[in-house]
C-alpha cells in the first residue's frame, strides 16, 4: 500500500505548494489547482489568490508559456471531432494539452449534464492530456466565471491550453479576452457566421476552420464565400482552413500551423497584459459598481492607473490596487 | 373448416404448428453451451439462440485489456472458427434453426456458421437461421456496436445483398424492436422506431441487387419485438406493425407478392418490467406477456424465448431456464391456443387499438423521416427514448402504477426459491477468462499465419472499397482461422471507431415534492463544498446496457448536481483518469453484466494509484452476497433494482459526500 496523505491534508491544499508544483511545470497539480479556483468560498477564494499570485507573470518570469487557444462555434460544427484530431496533432509533435470544454447545456435547477469530453478522443493513459469540463453558467454562450482564472493555473503547466465553447457572435468575445488565438468553426452549408461576419456582429477570427471537407462541394462554396467576406471586410489574410476529421483527417497539420503562425506574430505579452488589466477593471465594477469607479476619476483613469502597474500582476493584485486608490481617494 | 353458421369459422380443421421455441442461452466455453444446447433440445427446445459474450459481441479478443471481466460472462466467447465448431458439435446444422444476437459483428459469426457448416458438408444454403444484425437499436439500447453508423449499415447492406443468393433460406437481419421497449419507448414508438429501421435497412440495400431480387430481400427481413405486461394493447401492437408493413412494402417498395409482404417475427418477451423483489411473481408475468404474441393467429410469433424467473437478480441458472421453456410447451400444446382461427378478427376494441397505434406511429414514422430517416434520426429518436423511461419510472416512483410486490403489497414471506446455496442464480466458473486467453493465444500460434495475414489484408482491400461486398473476404479470414478481433480490429482501421450519443444532454427535466428537498440539500452541500457537487456517472467493462446509468445521470442534474456522463464502454484506467481531471467529489458506477467482481476493484485501484479521494458507489444486477464482497472491497454504497426509487438512492449519495467531507474537515 503506497503512503496516502489524509483527506484532510488533500482537502486543505497549499496554495503555495501547488504555485511551486505548477512553476516546475507538474501537471499532476493542475487538477488539484482547478479544484482550487472553482472554489467560492471564502476561505476558498483566498487560497485561490494566493495561488494565482503564486503563478503571475511576475512570479513566472515572464508570460506563461502555454499557446492559449479559443475553439468556438455553433453547435453541431463538429468542434470536438475537430478537437479530437488537433489533440492527436499536438501529442504527436510532443505538446502537452489542456481542454477547458465550456459545455453549452443550460443548467437546469442549478445542475448541468457534461458530456463534452465523451466525444474528445483521447488516450487516457496519456498524462499529457487533461479535459476538464465546466457548464457554461447563466450566460447563454458566455464563459463561466473561473474560467479565465482556470487558463491561468494551466498555462504554465502545459504547452497548449484550449478553451472550447459553444456560440456564434458572443463567444468568440469573450474567449478573445482570455485566450491568444480565436479560432471559429464553421460548419459547411450553414450560413450564421457568414451572415454575422458580414453584419458586423461578430468580431473577425484569427483562423476560420471549416469542418466536414469531406463535403466535397458544399465545403469548397463555404471556403469561397467565408473568403470573399473576409476580403470585402478587408481581412484577406485571416486564414481560412478546410479539415475533415473522418478518417483519414486532413487539413490538420495545415490548421496547427495556421495556429503557431497566429501566435508567432501576437505580441503575446502585451496582449495578456492589456487583457489583465480590463478583466480587473471589469472585476472591480462588478465589485463596486458605478460609484467604486467615480470614486477612481472615472473608467479611464482608472485604465491609467492600472497601466501604471508592474505589467507582471495577476489580476487579483490588480483589483487591489484599484481597491487601495479608491480608498485613498474615497 | 368447420363452420358455426355465421359464415366464419370458428375451428381450424387442422391445429397449427407450434412457434419455434427457444431459449437464450451460452455461457463460458463453447464446450460448457455446446452440451447446454444438446440438453436444451433433448428437453423439447426446437431451435437454439446463442448468447455471445460482450468481446464477441464488440468484436474483441479474449486477450483484449477491454474484455476483462467480461469472458464468458453474458453469453458463449467465440473467437475463431475452431470455438465454433465445438459450439455446434452434434447439432444438425442442415435442420437446425440457429438464432444468433450478434450486431455490430453479424457478418464476422454468419462467416464463421458458415465455414462450420462447410467443413462439415453441409451446404450453406440449406442453413437456417437469423442473425440480428441491427446496428441503429444499438446505438439507441444495446451499445454493443464497433462501428460509425455509415459503414455499419454497409456491412449491413453487404450481408443482406450477399445471404439473399447464396445462403437463402437464412434471415439476415432481425430488426429489434424489443431492446427500445427495454429502453422504455411506448407502443407508438417501439413501432414507429423499428419500421423506420427497416426502412434505412431496405433503403441501402436497394442499390446492391436487382429489382427483381429486390421482394425477396423484403421477404427475409424479420423482427425482433418485445411484449410487456399490458398485453391486450401489445397484441394490438403486433397488429399495427403487421399492417404497416405491408403498407410499407406494397407502397414504397413496390412489392406485391404475399409471400415476401408477411410481417414475420420473433419475440422475447420483456425483462425490463420483471422484478428483484418477490422474484417468483416474475412467472405470472412472463406467461401473460407470452399470450400476448401467442393468441391472434394472423400477428403470432413464429419464435418465442422467454426470460427466466431470475433474471433480474443474476444469471439464470439451466433449471430456471427449463422453466420457461415449460411455460411455452404448456401454452402450445396443452392449451387448445393453436385451435382457433385469428380471435380478435371482427373485435371492435381490437380494431380501434390497432387503428390509434398505426395512426400514431405513422405520425412518429414522418418525424423520423423528417430527420433524415433512422440513421440520421438516432441523436433524436435516443432523446425521445430517455424521456419516455423517465416518464415510466416516474409513474412507478410515485405509485402512480402498480408493480407488486415491488411499489406495492411488499409484505413477503422469504422466498423458498432463493434460499440454496447459489442464492438462486448461475455464477460463472472465474477461470473460463484464463482459460479462453490461453485458448486464443495457442490458436493463434498453431494456425497458418502467412495465410490469415494475406486474408486480413484482402478484408482491408474490400473494406476500403465501397463497391466491394465484405462478405466473401470475410468468409475467406474465417476459413483461414482468424480471430474476432482481428476481423473486427481490420475493419475499425479503415471505418474507424464511434461513440454513439447519450440522448441525456438534450433530455426534459423532472420535478416533484421529493426532488425539491433533494435540490436544497444538493445547495447546502455544494456550498459547504465551495463548489458545486460533481458526480461521475460510468460504466465500466463492455456491457452496453446504458438505460439505467442514463436515468441516475439525469436525475442526479435534476436534483442540481454537475454530472459527468461520457457514455458506454469505459476503461478503469479511464473513469480514474476522468474522476481525477474533473475533480468529481463521488463517483457512481452501473454494471449489468454480472462482471462486477472483476471490474469494481480494478476501478477501485485505479483511483487509489491516481491519488483520487472519492467514495464510489455501485448500482446494476448485483446479488446480495456480491454486494458485500463488494462494500468490504470499498465501495461506499451499493444499489440494486430494489433501488428503484431513483430520487431516494441519489439524496443517499449527496449524504453520503456530506459524511465524508465532514468527517475531513473534522479530522
Amino acid at each position: 500500500m503506497r503512503d496516502r496523505r489524509s483527506a484532510a491534508a488533500r482537502t486543505a491544499v497549499d496554495a503555495a505548494e501547488l504555485g511551486r508544483r505548477l512553476r516546475e511545470g507538474d501537471r499532476t497539480a493542475a487538477p488539484a489547482a482547478l479544484n482550487a479556483i472553482e472554489d467560492r468560498s471564502q476561505a476558498g477564494r483566498d487560497r485561490a489568490r494566493a495561488l494565482l499570485h503564486e503563478i503571475s507573470p511576475a512570479a513566472l518570469g515572464g508570460e506563461a508559456r502555454a499557446h492559449l487557444i479559443g475553439v468556438t462555434g455553433p453547435p453541431g460544427a463538429g468542434k470536438s471531432s475537430l478537437l479530437s484530431a488537433l489533440v492527436a496533432a499536438w501529442r504527436e509533435r510532443g505538446r502537452s494539452v489542456a481542454v477547458l470544454a465550456v459545455d453549452p447545456s443550460s443548467r437546469r435547477s442549478g445542475g448541468a449534464l457534461l458530456g463534452d469530453r465523451a466525444r474528445i478522443e483521447h488516450d487516457p493513459r496519456d498524462d499529457g492530456v487533461l479535459i476538464r469540463s465546466t457548464a457554461a453558467g447563466s450566460r447563454l454562450g458566455g464563459l463561466a466565471p473561473p474560467t479565465r482564472e482556470a487558463v491561468q493555473v494551466l498555462a504554465p503547466a502545459y504547452e497548449v491550453v484550449v478553451v472550447e465553447t459553444v456560440g456564434v457572435g458572443q463567444s468568440e468575445t469573450d474567449v478573445a479576452e482570455v485566450c491568444d488565438t480565436v479560432a471559429v468553426v464553421v460548419q459547411p452549408g450553414s450560413g450564421d457566421v457568414l451572415q454575422f461576419l458580414k453584419a458586423g456582429i461578430m468580431e473577425i477570427p484569427d483562423v476560420l476552420v471549416i469542418t466536414k471537407g469531406d463535403l466535397g462541394d458544399v465545403a469548397r462554396r463555404a471556403r469561397r464565400d467565408l473568403a470573399s467576406a473576409l476580403r470585402a471586410l478587408g481581412a484577406r489574410e485571416t486564414p481560412v482552413v478546410t479539415v475533415s476529421s473522418i478518417p483519414p483527417p486532413t487539413g490538420i497539420d495545415e490548421l496547427v500551423q495556421a495556429l503557431d503562425a497566429h501566435r508567432g506574430v501576437v505580441d503575446v505579452k502585451a496582449a495578456r497584459t492589456s487583457a489583465r488589466r480590463l478583466a480587473a477593471l471589469a472585476e472591480f465594477a462588478t465589485e463596486h459598481g458605478e460609484s467604486g469607479l467615480r470614486a477612481l476619476g472615472g473608467r479611464r483613469e482608472a485604465l491609467l492607473l492600472l497601466e501604471a502597474q508592474d505589467a507582471g500582476l495577476e489580476v487579483p493584485r490588480l483589483v487591489e490596487a484599484l481597491e487601495r486608490a479608491a480608498r485613498q481617494d474615497g | 373448416m368447420s363452420d358455426a353458421g355465421g359464415g366464419r369459422a370458428t375451428r381450424l380443421e387442422e391445429r397449427d404448428r407450434p412457434w419455434v421455441m427457444r431459449t437464450y442461452a451460452g455461457h463460458s466455453t463453447a464446450r460448457e453451451s455446446n452440451a447446454l444446447y444438446r440438453k436444451n433440445l433433448e428437453k423439447g427446445q426446437t431451435g437454439l439462440s446463442v448468447a455471445f459474450d460482450l468481446p464477441t459481441q464488440t468484436g474483441y479478443d479474449p486477450d483484449d485489456e477491454l474484455s476483462r471481466g467480461e469472458v464468458g460472462k453474458v453469453g458463449v466467447s467465440i473467437a475463431h472458427k475452431g470455438d465454433m465448431h465445438t459450439l455446434l458439435d452434434g447439432i444438425p446444422l442442415d435442420e437446425m434453426n440457429t438464432s444468433m444476437t450478434i450486431n455490430a459483428t453479424a457478418a464476422w459469426l454468419l462467416a464463421l456458421y458458415m465455414t462450420v457448416a462447410e467443413e462439415n458438408d453441409v451446404p450453406v444454403e440449406r442453413l437456417q437461421g437469423t442473425t440480428q444484425n441491427d446496428i441503429i437499436k444499438e446505438f439507441l439500447s444495446r451499445g454493443t456496436y464497433a462501428f460509425p453508423p455509415g459503414p455499419s449499415m454497409r456491412l449491413i447492406a453487404d450481408m443482406i445483398a450477399f445471404t439473399v443468393d447464396a445462403v437463402p433460406k437464412w434471415n439476415p437481419i432481425n430488426i429489434c424492436s424489443y431492446h427500445l421497449q427495454e429502453a422504455g419507448a411506448t407502443p407508438v414508438q417501439e413501432i414507429a422506431y423499428a419500421l423506420s429501421t427497416a426502412q434505412a435497412v431496405l433503403d441501402a440495400v436497394r442499390p446492391q441487387v436487382d429489382d427483381e431480387t429486390f421482394p425477396r430481400v423484403f421477404g427475409r427481413m424479420s423482427f425482433f419485438v418485445n411484449a410487456g405486461i399490458r398485453f391486450i394493447e401489445e397484441h394490438a401492437k403486433l397488429r399495427a406493425m403487421g399492417q404497416l408493413w405491408r403498407e410499407l412494402g406494397r407502397e414504397r417498395y413496390g412489392v406485391d407478392d404475399e409471400r415476401f409482404l408477411r410481417f414475420r417475427y420473433g419475440v422475447q418477451v420483456n425483462s425490463l418490467g420483471l422484478t428483484e423483489s418477490q422474484p417468483e411473481n416474475n412467472v405470472i408475468r412472463i406467461v401473460l406477456e407470452a399470450l400476448a404474441v401467442a393468441m391472434g393467429r394472423d400477428a403470432r410469433a413464429r419464435a418465442i424465448q422467454l426470460p427466466a424467473w431470475n433474471e433480474a437478480l443474476g444469471l439464470p441458472r439451466p433449471w430456471d431456464q427449463q422453466w420457461s421453456l415449460r411455460i411455452q410447451q404448456i401454452l402450445a400444446l396443452e392449451t387448445d391456443i393453436l385451435e382457433y382461427p385469428d380471435i380478435f378478427e371482427g373485435s371492435n376494441v381490437m380494431e380501434g387499438l390497432v387503428a390509434e397505434l398505426v395512426e400514431g406511429a405513422r405520425e412518429e414514422m414522418a418525424v423520423v423521416a423528417e430527420h433524415g430517416g433512422a440513421v440520421e434520426a438516432v441523436d433524436y429518436m435516443k432523446t425521445q427514448l430517455v424521456e419516455s423511461h423517465r416518464a415510466r419510472l416516474a409513474k412507478i416512483e410515485s405509485g402512480e402504477q402498480t408493480v407488486v410486490g415491488q411499489n406495492a403489497f411488499t409484505t413477503t414471506e422469504p422466498s423458498p426459491l432463493q434460499q440454496g446455496e447459489d442464492g438462486g442464480i448461475l455464477t460463472v466458473d472465474p477461470n473460463v477468462e484464463r482459460d479462453q486467453i490461453e485458448a486464443v493465444r495457442h490458436w493463434r500460434e498453431q494456425r497458418d499465419e502467412p495465410a490469415v495475414r494475406a486474408a486480413l489484408d484482402e478484408l482491408r482491400g474490400a473494406a476500403e472499397d465501397d463497391g466491394v461486398n465484405v462478405m466473401p473476404a470475410t468468409l475467406a479470414a474465417a476459413r483461414a482461422g482468424a480471430t474476432t478481433g482481428e476481423w473486427a480490429g481490420t475493419l475499425r482501421e479503415v471505418f474507424g471507431e464511434y461513440r454513439a450519443p447519450t440522448g441525456v444532454d438534450s433530455a426534459a427535466g423532472a420535478d416533484d415534492a421529493a426532488l425539491e428537498e433533494v435540490r436544497e440539500k444538493v445547495e447546502r452541500v455544494s456550498e459547504a463544498l465551495g463548489r458545486r457537487l460533481k458526480v461521475l456517472v460510468g460504466k465500466p467493462g463492455l456491457d452496453g446496457h446504458s438505460n439505467g446509468a442514463e436515468q441516475i445521470a439525469l436525475r442526479a442534474r435534476d436534483a442540481g448536481m454537475d454530472v459527468v456522463y461520457e457514455g458506454i464502454r469505459l476503461t478503469p484506467s479511464r473513469i480514474a483518469a476522468t474522476a481525477v481531471q474533473e475533480g468529481v467529489h463521488v463517483v457512481g458506477l452501473s454494471i449489468l453484466s454480472g462482471s462486477h467482481r472483476e471490474l469494481i476493484p480494478e476501478v477501485l485501484r485505479e483511483l487509489r494509484e491516481a491519488g483520487a479521494d472519492v467514495p464510489v458507489v455501485v448500482g446494476g444486477i448485483i446479488p446480495a452476497a456480491d454486494a458485500e464482497w463488494l462494500r468490504e472491497a470499498g465501495v461506499a454504497r451499493v444499489y440494486t433494482p430494489k433501488d428503484f426509487e431513483l430520487t431516494k438512492s441519489i439524496d443517499d449519495i449527496v449524504d453520503l459526500v456530506a459524511e465524508r467531507h465532514g468527517a475531513a474537515a473534522a479530522a
